[in-house]
């Protein structure tokens, strides 16, 4: 259907169904047998549709989406690989589908198994002794690692170390989860090569310093070749590294953070292990530490012992920090993707993703300013357009982009740059799609100067245009009562 | 290039004070507003609160943006600009007429600290 | 080759020349060579996709998948067929985050949809965009409870699910909150109790209904009190009985929170689940996580986009909410798809076939002699007894017959020895309650 634009409860027709339940075959008993001043009064505002309405619908909403099955989706920082569909396949098995948290650790061997397999083979790419699979996300994966960080400290009865200190081109994530856990932060600014600082990071280091938390490569795509002196610095003066895995895709093979010097990570396995962003999540954060902090992994862990895989629920541990086990089935499909990728091919993921991000930028770097000379790892960031004579912003070329059937970069981070590009093509995109890329980023460089006007306009053959975000925000219509209430 | 102007005092995170005998008028400066862009919700302390120099005493928010205000000076809050709770884009408009509270300033030296327009203009480039 | 990677020979010889590199080593240069690995991961050769489906079968086969008669924040109802088809589509499942709204206007209408879908359910007046699980959600409540009323301290019901009170433990220590736990009496948050501990550092009452017994709570009486405190009154609530139960803000709540696994999500040992969080208008700047706005495109098109996004963690960095940034997006698709299957006539189906199953089933079990009631109170689809039986061994016999259930609540706190959990939905047949109850009446 061409133009479609219902909400779901616009098809809504008293008395229509989309269900079928079992008959009762219980008499005697009814709900109302309750205290009515236990129940709700009236019911709820849900659509009452039938299930081809409900199937033509999310079909219909869905072609106004644009997937990484749809076309190359550069998106810097976010990893946006190929999703392959065997482990979608073995997602839906039964076997995994059906068995309940709660059962006893005997009737679950098979997803123990896969919890114990999986943290084992993620501590041995990243360098770490083990891992927890609980966090839900990258952002619950930085505030579990820094739940450890804290932890470790005050079990030494060290209960000055309150700061933790987060370089200016961190993701956001990196300071609120830091101060969601109760600490201070220290930003410290960045070298004009945009890696950290030595001679700030001297200055901010002291006995107040819990740690500090790093991405590396980092947000601009630049290795951070310091990086054993950095942690050095830390580590004497009593901080713990912590590596926010992020940007992981770009070492596989090749360095493992655990051997720079990292006490400490999580791994986006939406990012670097491929499971589907789903529109921004579910996710999977996995948390990995070095030996010594392994007694403070949240509960509860998974052991193996004499072949049999059980729980352990450790008394010196940060606690829990999921209600369950993390995200099941999004670890599960994480786990068929490193088998199918098996030794000889996982660690071909950074040098691919690399070549791919170097291609693209010295393709692009007449055409867009490019910051920061040199090689670049997994991604490369420019600041705009080389010529911003005619006005043409970051925004109106990323706009202008989906006109071209490719998604945007991620725009306008790092915020180190006013006019940030941030290209991500990751290992899974050939030559030919780069090429196509490249085409037409020069073709939009090309319309930014002749045609101004019409950029500042695109898109213009997307479902909608450009939307009036003012409006969206100043009349907080979050609900479909609230449309109702505004269009009467 | 935004607009500084004469007679109002200026902090370095961009708030101006305009002294009107005991009382201080708070604002956000034309530079700051343009910075942030439309500014969709303004945050501000209720009448009597009290609000110290350098500290925060509200926010001010846009659709990409947001910045804690900080006061220029110390002192209580006798009235706050109701008009803006409704129309806050009237601070993109005019941001030196769009005051957003009224203070009883308790330490007249605050001032002395604050910046003249020239000062100013140096920063708000 | 392999399939994942379509770099050819010449591919990677055409990128090296325009890179202007004889080697692809000259890339990764500015890596130590100290800390160079340079050898094979400890992981096995690549699969063959024959041989990953022949592991991974193996390995299920190691899981035994049982009728569940128990629930305890894990709820076995019944998943639509519909649904699975629908969160397959690529253009939902691949998707990111939709920061480009004029490609992304699927799964912010779906969002804006699961927005109406929870308010109506829990009667506030916003909700975010999804929380990874009902644990964390009710967190996150607990914050914003901390934010709005600049206090550290929480009220807790021990009737909450101690799997949601673990995870609030964890939260409060490291954010420097405290949590101290109100009594139950006769299972239920006891109203004295919560009027000893209130004062002025209270940030937030939490309770949970139905709670960690399965007991409907009644809070007539407890909103006046946490409001004259000037605390938050918030609510955690399994979102599929509130298609039938008295909602959050039927009992003044300031926040409601809690799990949407219940909204026929398979129980996959524990996740990926849904939680929610919705409140009242007032507190919208304070929550945490993606909420999604109407507006209107250039040519007026009606269209949906992220809104309020200076609360979150990219703009506001360590000032933010909440250092969320993922969601669990494609299981609000999940429960908005059923909400919208069920309608508010499946919904309420559901609650009484599960309703009428639990409370056969608690009278044949009581009628057995074997178990006896723990509290008089009134509960919908999952129930605790007392048993003067030994527990491993009734779950022994349970497991032997296929079945999974008598969660033994003793396992969470010693101070419920033998009391276990059952539960039913509309799922588990006539026979199948007959069955358990044989098998259970006949020990001794």
């Amino acid at each position: 259907m061409k133009n479609y634009d219902r909400l779901i409860f616009e098809l809504s027709v008293k008395g229509r169904t989309g269900y079928s339940l079992p008959k009762c075959e219980i008499n005697n008993y009814a709900l109302n047998d309750l205290n009515s001043t236990l129940l709700r009064t009236e019911q709820p505002d849900l659509p009452e549709v039938s299930e081809l309405d409900v199937i033509r619908h999310y079909t219909n909403i869905s072609h106004k989406n644009f997937g990484v099955e749809t076309g190359f989706y550069p998106l810097g920082s976010c990893t946006m690989k190929y999703n392959p569909k065997i482990n979608e396949e073995i997602a839906a098995m039964k076997a995994f589908n059906s068995v309940h948290p709660l059962q006893s650790a005997s009737e679950v061997q098979g997803v123990l198994k896969i919890y114990y397999e999986l943290q084992a083979m993620l501590a041995d790419i990243s360098g770490l002794a083990a891992y927890t699979l609980n966090p839900f996300a990258g952002a619950h994966g930085e505030l579990t690692g820094l739940m450890i960080m804290k932890e470790y400290h005050l079990q030494r009865k060290d209960f000055k170390r309150t700061k933790v200190i987060v370089p200016d081109s961190a993701h956001g994530t990196n300071p609120a989860s830091a101060s969601i856990c109760g600490f201070e932060i220290i930003e410290i600014k960045s070298t004009q090569e945009g890696t950290v600082d030595l001679e700030q990071l001297k200055l901010a280091l002291s006995d107040e310093v819990a740690g500090m938390m790093l991405t590396n490569p980092n947000t601009l795509g630049i290795f951070e070749n310091n990086i054993i002196e950095i942690s050095k610095l830390v580590h004497d003066a009593g901080g713990l590294m912590y590596y926010d895995g992020a940007n992981l895709n770009a070492l596989l093979g090749k360095v493992r953070p655990g051997d720079m010097g990292f006490d400490i990570m999580h791994i986006n396995l939406h990012k670097t292990f491929s499971t589907p962003h789903g529109g921004g999540g579910p996710g999977s954060g996995p948390v990995g530490v070095k030996e010594f902090l392994v007694p403070y992994l949240p509960n509860p862990q998974v052991k193996l012992l004499d072949g049999h895989y059980y729980f352990n629920w450790n008394q010196d541990s940060i606690g829990s920090v999921s209600g369950f086990y993390g995200n099941f089935k999004v670890w599960l499909r994480a786990y068929v993707y490193i088998l199918t990728l098996g030794k000889e091919n996982l660690k071909l993921v950074g040098e691919y993703s690399t070549l791919n991000a170097n291609y693209v930028r010295v393709n692009l770097e007449d055409d867009f300013y490019l910051p920061i000379k040199g090689f670049s790892m997994h991604e490369c960031v420019f600041d705009g357009l080389k010529d911003q004579s005619s006005g043409v912003t970051t925004l109106d070329v990323a706009k202008r982009l989906l006109d071209y059937g490719f998604h945007a970069p991620t725009i306008y981070f790092p915020l180190l740059f006013h006019q940030s590009i941030m290209i991500e093509p990751t290992e899974t995109e050939s030559k030919q799609t780069l090429d196509d890329f490249i085409a037409v980023m020069k073709k939009v460089a090309e319309e930014a100067k002749n045609d101004p006007q019409m950029m500042k306009l695109a898109p213009h053959t997307t479902p909608i245009s450009r939307i009036d975000e003012v409006y969206a925000a100043k009349k907080m219509i979050l609900t479909y009562k609230d449309y109702l209430k505004e269009n009467r | 290039m935004s607009k500084v102007l004469e007679g109002y005092f200026y902090a370095e995170s961009h708030e101006w004070a305009k002294k009107e005998n005991q009382f201080a008028y708070i604002g956000i400066t034309d530079f700051a507003q343009a910075q942030l862009g439309n500014v969709v919700f303004v945050d501000l302390p209720e009448v009597g609160a009290l609000v110290k120099k350098g500290k925060e005493f509200g926010a001010v928010e846009s659709v990409k943006a947001a910045s804690d205000l900080i006061s220029p000076v110390s002192g209580k809050v006798v009235e706050i600009n109701e008009d803006l709770v409704g129309e806050p884009e009237v601070i993109n408009q005019d941001a030196f007429a769009s005051w957003l509270i009224k203070v009883e300033i308790s330490n007249p030296a605050d001032f002395n600290d604050l910046m003249s327009a020239e000062a100013y203009k140096n920063i708000a480039k | 080759m392999f399939k994942y990677f379509p770099h050819t020979e010449a591919d990677i010889e055409q990128m090296k020349q325009a890179i202007g590199i004889q080697s692809t080593e000259c890339m990764f240069q500015a890596i130590p060579s100290a800390v160079r690995y340079q050898k094979d991961y400890h992981v096995p050769s690549s699969m063959s996709e024959v041989e990953l489906r022949n592991h991974l079968e193996e390995i299920g086969r190691l899981n035994q998948t049982k009728t569940i008669f128990s629930g305890l924040g894990a709820y076995d109802h019944y998943e639509p067929s519909v649904i699975n088809h629908i969160i397959s589509r690529q253009e939902f499942l691949t998707s990111y985050t939709p920061y480009q709204p004029e490609i992304s206007q699927g799964t912010l209408t779906y969002i804006f949809e699961y927005q109406s879908m929870i308010t109506s359910l829990t009667g506030m007046d916003v909700s975010n965009a999804s929380m990874y699980d009902g644990p964390t959600a009710t967190a996150e409540a607990m914050f914003m409870a901390e934010a709005i009323t600049k206090r550290k301290k929480i009220l807790v019901s021990e009737t909450v699910n101690p799997n949601v009170i673990s995870v609030l433990k964890t939260y409060a220590k490291y954010k420097g909150l405290e949590i101290e736990f109100i009594n139950h009496k006769q299972g239920s948050v006891d109203l004295d109790d919560l009027k000893l501990k209130l004062n002025d550092t209270i940030a937030g009452v939490i309770v949970q209904k139905p709670n960690f017994f399965g007991i409907i709570e009644d809070y007539q009486g407890f909103s006046e009190l946490v409001h004259a405190n000037n605390s938050l009154w918030i609510i955690n609530a399994d979102i599929s009985t509130l298609g039938v139960l008295r909602t959050p803000t039927e009992d003044d709540a300031d926040i409601a929170c809690g799990e949407c696994q219940s909204l026929g999500m398979p129980v996959a040992f524990g996740g990926p689940y849904l939680g929610y969080l919705a409140a009242k208008k007032v507190h919208v700047r304070k929550m945490p996580g993606r909420i999604c706005g109407q507006s209107f495109d250039r040519n007026h098109l009606r269209s949906f986009v992220l809104t309020l996004q200076a609360r979150e963690q990219h703009i506001r960095r360590e000032k933010a909410n909440s250092n969320i940034c993922s969601n669990q997006s494609l299981l609000a698709l999940y429960a908005t798809v059923y909400l919208s299957l069920m309608g508010p006539s499946g919904l309420k189906e559901v609650n009484e076939l599960s309703y009428i199953g639990a409370h056969y089933l608690y009278d044949q079990l009581i009628a057995t002699k074997n178990f006896t009631p723990v509290f008089n109170q009134p509960f919908l689809k999952e129930f605790v007894v007392h048993t003067h039986l030994n527990v491993k061994m009734i779950q022994k016999q349970l497991a032997d017959h296929g079945i999974f259930g008598a969660v033994h609540l003793g396992d969470f706190d010693e101070r419920y020895e033998n009391v276990i959990n059952f539960c039913v939905t509309e799922k588990r047949t006539k026979a199948e309650i007959d069955q358990l109850v044989k098998i259970l009446g006949g020990l001794s």
